[in-house]
């Protein structure tokens, strides 16, 4: 509680959710179902968990060149994470976030993690995050299953 | 936000565009092409000579929008663009089945690249056919097998180009001047060394995927250097190993040591500099690697339902190894089995020519053009075993497709069609 992690504003924004935390590198081509905004990649360790609406945390990027165009897809649609958060710069996804922004007008925010930041971000944690880079650890998963 | 106040040095013409002075689709393209600048950390744009467009592969309401708005906004190429798959066979979707209203759709985003001035290759593998590019060329490619075979095999220079950053490079002619374009950044840095003559063994093209499955999975964004491979290679098997080691990973560039153009020496490969790490390949991770492509337990002796050869599309020599192993192995292609073939317009004039689609016909396959089954239906939904010799396509395929996959060679894929159920042989190293 009252955690910050200072991250690297990559596509600056503001915004506010609960975490889902993934420790493999993902390709949002082959990894996400641009409609749904569930995972759908067998060899990846959330197949199954729906990234819409959360605070998606994960290593790094990896795969399709096509990964931009799904997260554009899953903005215009309303399925996209609430803001991604990486711990190695991810362009493919910076560049999903930036063509949403100059097409539609709206985006998500994209933040790169300091070394070791990750680990102040755990799964289902509720976080917000402001438009400097900072994330405000506000719920712990405890206090999260207590209040649902 | 915006692009206006960037640090990015910008020359009098890249200013001349993102104030709007072209025309409105190339200020998007601009503004887009310097806000990447900006978060990859570019002091400055670099021109480019050519690119391969991914962006028109998926097919989505987003995707159409921004295509129909570059165009209406005027936009045009500025250097020769060829185009990767559509998501549609333009010559026979009808026959293929595919619904009206998705290829509607797909149509009007063909359509849209077409107007821009784009070649319409409709191609994931561009390095078969036309534009190949030189040796050091700045280019901007789409499609993350193209870009690993444009930068490995060819020496040309590329990043992993994302949709939608691709055509707003070629509308421009410039990209952020930073990773690949560079010389100091394409230094080997992860040396896996092969530690057994094992020569027979990569005859197979699927041999070479196996490796870029163990390849891509164990190299993160470090640039791979392979040591101890044959020092001859074709066409397909360098294609092999990329594409799967660009589905596993983010492999973008690889160095094979007396085989690719920057890598005459292992020295030459790492730029004189010691690896940053080294990994020694046995014959088991490399059988492992091969037994991982495939889906576990659960396909050997089941029904296939569908076939799929040409991830990365088809080739000429492709083709040639598929009607040996059809004329090998005699019959026709089960009736429960569909087996696609998946290729571009090109190689298949050419493999017409050469007497090679009559019997991949007779045979039974369907010829698929322009496109893939990961962006077109032709896959049947309710199938559950899906074969393929593609270290790309076993990798995605359970995914994109929910379907159980077998990964085999050619040969054992003709067998399998045949017999309508899955018949694989051990790896090479078993």
């Amino acid at each position: 509680m009252g955690v910050i992690v200072n991250a690297t504003p990559v596509v600056p924004g503001a915004a506010e959710g609960g975490i889902v935390r993934s420790h493999l590198p993902i390709s949002l081509w082959g990894g996400v179902d641009p409609a749904t905004g569930v995972i759908i990649d067998r060899r990846h360790d959330r197949c199954g968990a729906s990234i819409a609406g959360t605070v998606f945390v994960f290593p790094s990027e990896k795969g399709s060149s096509t990964g931009s165009a799904v997260l554009l897809e899953l903005i215009r649609s309303d399925h996209a994470p609430a803001a991604i958060v990486t711990e190695r710069l991810a362009p493919i996804v910076a560049l999903g976030a930036i063509v949403a922004d100059e097409l539609y007008g709206r985006s998500v925010p994209i933040l790169v993690l300091p070394e070791g930041g990750a680990d102040g971000l755990a799964e289902g944690a509720r976080v917000r995050i402001s438009h400097d880079g900072s994330i405000d650890v506000i719920s712990t998963p405890r206090t999260s299953d207590a209040m649902w | 936000m915006g692009a206006r106040g960037t640090n990015v040095r910008l020359t009098a013409a890249d200013r001349e565009m993102l104030d709007g002075r072209h025309g409105e689709a190339a200020r998007f393209a601009m503004s887009v092409v310097v806000r990447m600048a900006e978060v990859q950390d570019a002091a400055e744009l670099l021109s480019i000579e050519q690119a391969h467009i991914d962006a028109c592969a998926l097919m989505s309401p987003s995707s159409l929008e921004l295509v129909e708005r570059l165009v209406d906004g005027g936009g045009r190429v500025r250097v020769p663009t060829t185009l990767s798959m559509v998501s549609l066979d333009l010559e026979n979707w009808r026959r293929l089945g595919v619904p009206a209203a998705f290829a509607d759709t797909a149509l009007r985003i063909a359509n849209a690249y077409r107007a821009l001035g784009c070649i319409p290759a409709w191609t994931c593998a561009p390095y078969q056919g036309y534009l190949t590019p030189r040796f050091g060329q700045q280019i901007a490619w789409g499609e993350s097998n193209a870009v690993a075979y444009a930068n490995s095999a060819l020496g040309a220079r590329t990043n992993r180009y994302g949709d939608y950053l691709d055509i707003c490079a070629a509308i421009t002619g410039r990209v952020p001047n930073v990773g690949l374009h560079r010389t100091e950044n394409r230094r080997g840095e992860i040396v896996f060394r092969l530690v057994e003559e094992t020569t027979d063994a990569w005859r197979a093209p699927e041999a070479w995927a196996a490796l870029g499955h163990l390849l891509g999975e164990a190299s993160g964004d470090r640039v791979p250097v392979i040591e101890g491979l044959p020092p001859i290679a074709t066409i397909e098997q360098l294609k092999a190993l990329g594409a799967a080691a660009a589905s596993a990973g983010s492999v973008a560039l690889f160095h094979v040591v007396g085989l690719t153009p920057e890598a005459p020496t292992l020295a030459a490969a790492l730029y004189g500099r010691p690896p940053v790490d080294r990994i020694d390949v046995t014959p088991g991770m490399l059988d492992r690697a091969w037994e991982d492509l495939s889906s576990g337990e659960g396909t050997s002796g089941r029904r296939l339902d569908a076939v799929v050869l040409g991830c990365p599309h088809l080739s000429y020599a492709e083709f040639e190894t598929l009607a040996a192993a059809i004329a090998a192995r005699g019959g026709r292609v089960h009736p429960d089995t569909r087996f696609l073939v998946i290729t571009d317009v090109q190689s298949h004039a050419l493999a017409r020519r050469g007497g090679l689609i009559e019997p991949v016909e007779r045979f039974g396959a369907t010829i698929v053009f322009d496109t893939c089954p990961f962006h077109s239906p032709i896959v049947r939904r309710d199938a559950e075993v899906l074969m393929t010799n593609s270290g790309k396509c076993a990798y995605y395929a359970p995914g994109e497709l929910d379907v159980r996959v077998a990964f085999g060679t050619t040969a054992d894929c003709v067998r399998s069609a045949v017999e309508g159920h899955v018949v694989r042989e051990a790896s090479p190293w078993a």
